[in-house]
């Protein structure tokens, strides 16, 4: 009646053969296993092969390099040819402690799978479309999984995750959360639904991918808005055309009537905007957004104008309209009656639209892995968990998942943020707690390792750690964990 | 997570997992209808086995009923020559039951010149005229153990491997034992009563433990399982290694397997039905 332990063994429920699993043991997928009372996920190997050396990060079940018929003896690891089964059931130290020299300097990697129950991402969606207001609720079928946070320069952040999502909720928010993280993380696109019925959007997310909005997918972000864009290239125009608009869904920008025109000696046009005027020259709300001109609903450019003030424009005034990203384009010149009429446009207007266009860069979804290592994950590393924070703070040891290059947040515990690009494909899993399990590694020096109450009877060489791994290239970036350069005594400071 | 599937690289060949189960499907030939049969069987294999688990877990007599769904079925006839003789429960044949029953669903689907089902080792093979089939042997640290090339004349259509190092418990020694037999089921097997039979009883260079205090979930009940076993003399491998040949032999005699190759910390042993080929290295390390 007083005991209140965890029960002695589990259950696990990631498919249907239901195993019971003691303290310590495997199910019989060899994929999950009981560590302490929680279930968690066990899997691959990967080696991530740089010129001259070898780490080791975890790897999730996607099958990845051929396979080539051999008969790896009854193991797990044969069948994926990168498999599981690698970690026996007494994985309590990190399953996988690997010492290697690097140009001379014993180093130690501590290659473990975190267990991630405070994670999340952060979605930086590259569009000028309106895809919520900050703070509007984001959803997965049906269940909240995160918000609109702010908006930055050409692109709308969400943050995704979380603990309040993933265990805070209902048991169906948890597991759809965990579902949406995993597979963003393991750069599948999700699709979610911003904001409350009447102005709710629909947008697919995929690292790497440009966003898709509403079932249209995003392909330029601006250079930077209309009254920008009047800035940046106002010299190109003069002497070309009388005057400019750039059709923006924020900021619409007049030549004649902007700044940059003014000190150019534009004179005025008498064109008439129909939007709301912010300062000289640059126009708010000239429509409604959309998918047309500029992130506007409008397909002909002339409906946001006025008649021309008959005082001040004259007959064969010529006009130019652009989108903020050069992709629509139109020219015009205005006949007896100063009404606009379409004329071939001139060629070096025509290159200046396409400049406009060169400059956009290419919408994309970026996802960045936030996630705190733990007390138990840091206890796997060394038997004093704070130390290892410690060392980390002190540039002692080298943070990095998937070997990729992992931002260390300032302050207490260890917080890391990734871009999921930067990983190995499939980087991610997942234990139906709900919680994600991401790779991560700790690098540092064999004395290091030692002076924080390390598990130096765990160490084995990187290559006693063979046959059943994955072999990848080095992310694009090439970024190396082993390089001295990450730790404070490569910088002459031996202490 | 439900049936997952997906194409490995390359495009020609399929994962397909689901819990415990993992396999790798090659076919030739018009592989979309392939893959697409393979996905369909595999959809509900889980849990037709699951269905009946308890019972395939139990140790099989000659009175056992058989079971009713179709790979249990094929599980307990695989299973049954054996009952007699020694312990065995129908999840011996468990891997390669899975692998034949799914090979069946995609040869049946379309004309195949070639196809083969690979359940973690344990493989259901198809073959037409003139064609082959090239397996390599590794250890469980990826040495080289040699290659079998299986030709359409021969009537092997399944292999499997045994052995301490596999996923399941095995009460023998031997690091793993390949076989060679009419259908994968039927190899499965095998693959684990001659890895069991590679033993040197009451040796101190062994330790044993009763498998339920290893897997809750082990159909070996309390039988003692090899937990571990040190570097053995020469004179002891040769003599364990014997004992799983004797007993290989025997099932050759007896018409149910081709062949089998196994080996024990370096050293290694083959017999075969005279149409198999079997390659055996002299193992590198010894």
């Amino acid at each position: 009646m007083t005991e209140r332990a965890k029960p002695e063994k589990i259950r696990c429920d990631a498919c249907p053969v239901m195993c019971y699993i003691a303290d310590g043991k495997i199910g019989a997928c060899d994929r999950y296993a009981n560590h302490g009372g929680d279930l968690v996920r066990l899997d691959a190997l990967t080696i991530i092969e740089g010129t001259d050396q070898k780490l080791v990060p975890f790897l999730s079940d996607t099958p990845a390099d051929e396979w080539d018929g051999n008969i790896v003896k009854g193991d797990r690891p044969f069948v994926t040819a990168v498999g599981a089964g690698t970690t026996y059931p007494d994985y309590k130290p990190a399953p996988f402690i690997v010492s290697q020299d690097v140009e001379g300097v014993d180093m130690v990697t501590v290659v473990t799978e975190g267990i991630f129950s405070y994670c999340g991402v952060k979605v930086k969606i590259d569009t000028d479309r309106h895809i919520g207001h900050e703070r509007d609720v984001v959803r997965v079928d049906g269940e909240p999984i995160g918000h609109v946070m702010t908006s930055e320069y050409g692109s709308k952040m969400l943050s995704l995750g979380g603990v309040e999502h993933l265990t805070g909720g209902t048991k169906k928010e948890g597991r759809v959360t965990c579902d949406a993280l995993l597979k963003l993380c393991n750069r599948e696109p999700v699709e979610m639904i911003i904001g409350e019925d009447d102005h709710a959007t629909t947008i697919v997310v995929e690292a790497g991918k440009a966003p898709v909005i509403n079932g249209l997918p995003e392909k330029l972000m601006r250079v930077g808005c209309g009254s920008a864009t009047i800035g940046m290239f106002a010299k190109q125009w003069l002497s070309h055309a009388d005057d400019v608009v750039v059709v923006d869904d924020h900021i619409t920008g007049v030549l004649s009537e902007h700044q940059a025109g003014k000190e150019l000696d534009v004179p005025p046009t008498g064109i008439k905007i129909l939007g709301r005027r912010s300062t000289p020259g640059r126009y708010f709300q000239v429509a409604e957004p959309g998918t047309g001109w500029g992130g506007t609903d409008i397909e002909d450019p002339l409906a946001i104008l006025g008649p021309f003030n008959p005082k001040v424009a004259w007959a064969g005034l010529r006009l130019l309209m652009v989108s903020t990203t050069g992709e629509q384009s139109g020219y015009y010149e205005l006949d007896a009656d100063l009404v606009p009429q379409p004329a071939p446009m001139p060629d070096a207007l025509r290159a200046s639209c396409d400049l406009i266009a060169e400059n956009c860069e290419p919408s994309i979804c970026s996802v960045l892995f936030m996630g705190g290592a733990g007390g138990s994950l840091r206890a796997g590393v060394t038997e004093n968990p704070v130390r290892l924070t410690r060392s980390v703070k002190d540039a002692l040891t080298h943070v990095s998942c998937g070997g990729a290059e992992a931002y260390v947040w300032p302050g207490g515990g260890i917080t890391v943020m990734v871009d999921v690009m930067d990983m190995p494909t499939g980087s991610f899993g997942y234990v139906p707690t709900p919680a994600l399990v991401a790779p991560i590694e700790f690098s540092l020096r064999v004395s290091d390792y030692a002076t924080l109450g390390g598990h130096m009877s765990e160490v084995k060489p990187v290559s006693s750690v063979t046959g059943v791994t994955r072999k990848v290239k080095p992310e694009a970036h090439g970024h190396d964990p082993m390089a001295h350069t990450n730790y404070r005594w490569a910088k002459g400071d031996k202490s | 997570m439900g049936p997952q599937a997906h194409l490995l690289p390359g495009g020609t060949r399929l994962h397909l997992q689901h819990g415990p189960i993992d396999l790798i499907i090659g076919a030739e030939g018009d592989r979309k209808i392939a893959f697409a049969a393979a996905q369909a069987r595999f959809a509900t294999v889980l849990e037709e086995l699951v269905r009946e688990l308890p019972a395939l877990r139990q140790p099989l007599s000659t009175d056992s009923p058989p079971p009713n769904g179709s790979i249990a079925c094929q599980m307990h006839l695989a299973a049954y020559p054996y009952a007699a003789e020694s312990f065995v429960t129908p999840m011996a044949a468990v891997a390669g039951a899975v692998a034949d029953h799914v090979l069946h669903a995609i040869c049946a689907a379309t004309p195949l010149t070639r196809a083969y089902v690979n359940n973690g080792g344990d493989i259901a093979l198809h073959l037409t005229k003139g064609q082959h089939f090239t397996s390599a042997m590794s250890g469980h640290d990826g040495s080289d153990l040699g290659r079998i090339t299986i030709t359409q004349d021969t009537p092997i259509r399944g292999i499997a491997t045994s052995g301490r190092h596999g996923r399941s418990l095995s009460l023998g020694i031997a690091d793993s034992v390949t076989v060679l037999a009419r259908t994968a089921a039927e190899a499965d097997v095998a693959a684990t009563m001659i890895a069991n039979a590679v033993d040197l009883p009451d040796h101190p260079a062994i330790t044993r433990a009763p498998a339920s205090s290893l897997d809750d979930n082990s159909d070996l009940g309390d039988l003692p399982v090899v937990t571990h076993c040190s570097a053995l003399p020469a004179t002891d491998r040769r003599l364990a290694l014997e004992q799983g040949r004797k007993r290989a032999d025997d099932l050759i005699q007896k018409g149910r397997i081709l062949g089998a190759a196994l080996f024990l910390q370096g050293d290694s042993q083959s017999c075969t039905a005279p149409l198999a080929s079997l390659s055996l290295r002299t193992a590198e390390h010894a």
